[in-house]
């Protein structure tokens, strides 16, 4: 019963729009394309923990798969990063001076820093990045971002083991606090993942942003106290305005990395932690956590396409 | 959408419906095609103006589909067939979700997948961890393919020259890349499997392997659309054939028909335009896309 159509085709003998939609309803098609509800999403996501982990490990190991000494780099790029800013922050610049324990310090920050910097960066070209396979595969498009932070922090694993090595080797002496690193971890991974997807989304439509970021991370990392100590820089400039200081000490980035000092060095001293530190390092996570994937899901439909 | 459950005189015998297009249109905007693309002065244009009209940002419409409606049951091979550019591979993407319709509707049973899983392979690790990774980045739970994971490789041929599936997937030939891709991909039951000039790809063997499993996927599930200029594999596979032609749907119905008129259509160029058709002719199997 074929018959050569000539446009339009709908004059077909076949059943008109409306008997197409009944037709679909009758049956329970639903329409190809379209954004799930939140709460389906989260589950679609849950489904896909799997994927998730598996695609982050692959990228973790992939990444230094052609090289000679292989995973060893995973030990030694962020040791070598840390001897960078050793040599021109504690020597060449003294930032050191009045930091007890500045190599530990200095360590810890610049882990913990980057950590959210290669979380964000990644989590920009999530979207924009890997366009051949959104538009070849379905899942939800949360998977990417959180699988970049997910890579992040095993990264971020490897150089605390460094680290640890450290502390030892500078003569930090183990403690109980240092279980305090897991919460801290915790909360700073779903504050990374939580602007990941924004970036995603905003990266996705307009990949520019990509280009941008490196100087925004940049300026947020010498505000943050990465290789200075905030609080005796605050007690120096005690002339400053109230919203200046606190501004200093709400900066998320800020937050996490005295909190993971705290934890690790025992000559840093809750004295030199912003007030509230906890309230603040979990308030960042909810918000950008939060926020983030609600405000990455209200896009879904759109990535990969035009 | 309508609410007409209790409708009936439709009984048991009417066949299940996987896929239904309702005059689809579908239509690509072309960024920065105005004059002056790539310029600051254009870009920053483009930004200012980005609510008013579409052309004066340069944006430029490819109306690549053109008010298509059809219905596709459960069981049903479906070639889709047209000359180059005529739509055919957007109106898959369409109907698998992954590009936006302009007018009209796409509705499905279940989630079509494209039969391809590269993207989501890393050339740096292992076949053997391609394998999970590929498995799950089409959904498919860990257990499953620890099970087929024999049959896959098995399927893909890869370790019958030797164990390559503990190699990179980097130092395999394309051959085998495409194999193994096609492997991962099929593993899956699909409940609408669209393909994209898949069976194109490996050697004569692996072509017929693939036509087989092609065969039974369309058995285990619902509908198979295949894309081909290859006009022996749609004979082979399919019993109903769309043809597009610019974007509209030509005609409908069962193959051999359709591919009768369109067999004539194409060698009514032929004559017209000689040298154009030659230049096809000479060139029958298509090189695969990159969808496997």
């Amino acid at each position: 019963m074929s018959q050569v159509l000539h446009t339009p085709p709908t004059t077909q003998a076949g059943p008109p729009d409306d008997d197409l939609a009944a037709l679909a309803a009758r049956h329970g098609l639903a329409v190809s394309g379209a954004r799930p509800s939140l709460p389906q999403y989260i589950r679609q996501l849950w489904a896909r923990r799997h994927f998730i982990t598996a695609f982050a490990t692959a990228k973790l190991t992939a990444q230094y798969s052609q090289a000679k000494l292989g995973q060893v780099w995973q030990v030694m790029t962020p040791l070598l990063n840390a001897a960078v800013y050793y040599f021109i922050f504690g020597v060449l610049l003294q930032t050191k001076k009045g930091v007890p324990d500045y190599i530990p310090f200095l360590v810890t920050g610049v882990f913990v820093w980057t950590f959210t910097q290669s979380s964000i960066m990644s989590g920009t070209r999530a979207i924009s990045g890997n366009i051949g396979l959104v538009r070849a595969l379905h899942f939800p498009r949360a998977a990417l971002p959180i699988s970049y932070c997910l890579q992040q922090l095993q990264q971020l694993l490897f150089s605390m083991a460094a680290l640890v090595f450290i502390l030892l080797a500078v003569g930090v002496p183990p403690a109980v606090s240092w279980v305090l690193a897991v919460p801290a971890l915790l909360l700073q991974f779903i504050f990374n993942a939580g602007v990941s997807m924004i970036l995603a989304r905003v990266g996705a439509k307009t990949p520019d942003v990509a280009q941008l970021m490196p100087f925004v991370l940049r300026t947020w990392m010498y505000i943050s106290g990465v290789m200075w100590s905030i609080d005796n820089l605050l007690s120096k400039h005690s002339d400053w305005p109230a919203w200046a200081t606190d501004l200093l000490r709400a900066n998320p980035a800020a937050v996490y990395i005295d909190l993971m000092r705290f934890a690790l060095i025992d000559t840093f001293h809750a004295s030199q932690l912003p007030p509230h530190v906890w309230v603040w390092a979990t308030g960042w996570a909810l918000l950008a956590g939060v926020g983030g994937f609600i405000y990455f899901w209200k896009a879904e439909e759109t990535y990969g396409r035009g | 959408m309508a609410e007409n459950s209790t409708h009936i005189g439709h009984g048991t015998a009417e066949p299940t419906p996987t896929v239904i297009a309702d005059g689809v249109d579908i239509v690509y905007r072309v960024n920065g095609t105005g004059a002056g693309r790539g310029t600051a002065t254009a870009a920053l244009n483009r930004i200012l103006r980005r609510k008013k009209a579409e052309q004066a940002a340069g944006v430029r419409r490819v109306h690549a589909v053109k008010n298509v409606s059809f219905v596709a049951y459960k069981g049903e091979a479906i070639g889709l067939i047209g000359t180059n550019g005529s739509g055919k591979s957007t109106l898959l993407k369409a109907v698998a979700g992954l590009l936006p319709v302009e007018n009209g509707r796409i509705y499905t049973h279940g989630q079509p997948s494209l039969l391809g899983v590269n993207a989501a392979l890393m050339s740096d690790l292992t076949g053997e961890r391609n394998v999970y990774l590929g498995g799950l980045a089409m959904g498919m739970p860990r257990e499953h393919i620890k099970e087929r994971y024999q049959e896959i490789v098995d399927f893909s041929g890869i370790n019958e020259k030797g164990d390559f599936i503990t190699l990179p997937m980097r130092t395999y030939s394309s051959g085998m890349q495409a194999r193994l891709r096609f492997s991962i991909a099929a593993a899956k039951d699909h409940d609408v499997l669209l393909i994209d000039e898949a069976l194109s790809t490996g050697d004569a063997k692996f072509q017929r392997r693939s036509a087989d499993r092609i065969r039974e996927m369309r058995e285990h599930a619902g509908t198979v659309f295949l894309v081909s200029h290859s006009n022996s594999s749609i004979r082979d596979t399919c019993e109903r054939v769309l043809w597009l032609e610019r974007g509209e749907l030509r005609m409908d119905g069962p193959t051999e028909e359709v591919m009768n008129a369109y067999e004539e259509f194409s060698g009514d160029q032929r004559t017209r335009k000689k040298p154009a058709a030659r230049k096809r002719a000479a060139k029958p199997a298509p090189e695969p896309t990159a969808t496997v």
